[in-house]
């Protein structure tokens, strides 16, 4: 697996993401400024990794989504290739129109850097062929808007066609407004777009993936993408 | 030329920053506040003395970056 890791000025969680694909996949991903125009030839992934773009001036993520490199992964995404969107490239995907709605303010105000629950929704994309369908996965999240609105509409449509991969639940598997610790509409903690090869969640499946983190439930996200690629290709 | 062009939640998008203002409001004793809603305000100097090319120009502005139309609404005022 090829991968590409953009890297914008504030972002800060790249080299944990450099080092969790290349513990998985077993190839170094490329870093890639977000001033170039060009993605290197043969990536099969993008990754957007997590940080403080631009200092979140304006809104998180709204400058990066407006980078140089942006129309690059764009056009990426049009020709069917993964991207990934982790945390702040969550937020950098929806204000780049690569993903529908918006990361606003955690409900209750605070930023919360701790450990939370996921429940996967279903095993039918590449984003979640790692995990078994409503398995429970444990790691963590740090951020302070991360709470997923969009209007009643592509809502309806995210969970109509199951774009819905990832949401915020108890360590039993329990969604409901207790676990949702952010707000986020319906506790939506990761989507992908029409087509299925965007996704981005707000967590961080990187930090958990050596026995040295205590857990290596993020592993599956990554291997999943691994797995389908082999077969793709 | 200046301009202004003002950001706003949309009407139902919650406002947790406005809340807490509201509430600070409150905590001050300042009476008669029944809603804060907070935004953004861009003082903008355009080149040039093209009121109507300032305007449309300010509209492509705030479509691109200066509001996220999902959850914002924009006015573009060009000052005499």
């Amino acid at each position: 697996m090829k991968s590409a890791v953009l890297v914008f000025p504030g972002i800060n969680r790249e080299r944990d993401m450099a080092r969790a694909l290349k513990l998985i996949s077993g190839q170094e991903p490329a870093m890639v400024w977000h001033a170039d125009t060009a993605l290197p030839a043969g990536t099969d992934l993008v990754v957007v990794p997590g940080g403080f773009s631009y200092g979140d001036y304006l809104r998180c993520g709204a400058i990066a989504g407006r980078a140089p490199i942006m129309d690059a992964v764009r056009k990426f995404a049009a020709d069917g290739g993964l991207v990934l969107g982790v945390c702040n490239g969550f937020q950098i995907l929806c204000e780049s129109g690569l993903l529908p709605g918006v990361l606003v303010r955690n409900a209750a105000l605070k930023f919360i850097c701790r450990d939370v629950y996921l429940k996967v929704e279903h095993s039918n994309s590449p984003f979640t062929r790692g995990y078994n369908a409503g398995q429970i996965i444990r790691v963590p999240v740090a951020h302070g808007e991360g709470n997923y609105i969009a209007d009643e509409e592509t809502i309806r449509r995210l969970e109509g066609e199951g774009r819905v991969l990832y949401r915020y639940a108890s360590p039993e598997g329990v969604v409901d407004p207790k676990w949702n610790f952010n707000g986020a509409t319906n506790a939506i903690c990761g989507i992908t777009n029409d087509r299925g090869n965007v996704f981005g969640m707000m967590p961080h499946p990187e930090n958990h993936v050596e026995a040295i983190m205590g857990r290596t439930d993020g592993r599956g996200l990554f291997s999943g993408l691994v797995e389908h690629l082999k077969q793709a290709a | 030329m200046k301009a202004r062009v003002t950001v706003t939640l949309k009407s139902g998008v919650l406002d947790p920053q406005g809340k807490a203002i509201e509430g600070a409001l409150r905590s001050l004793g300042i009476s008669g506040v029944a809603s804060v809603r907070q935004g953004k305000v861009f003082d903008i100097e355009i080149d040039g003395g093209d009121a109507a090319a300032a305007e449309a120009a300010l509209k492509d502005a705030a479509d691109k970056l200066l509001a996220n139309t999902v959850i914002e609404n924009y006015r573009v005022e060009v000052l005499p």
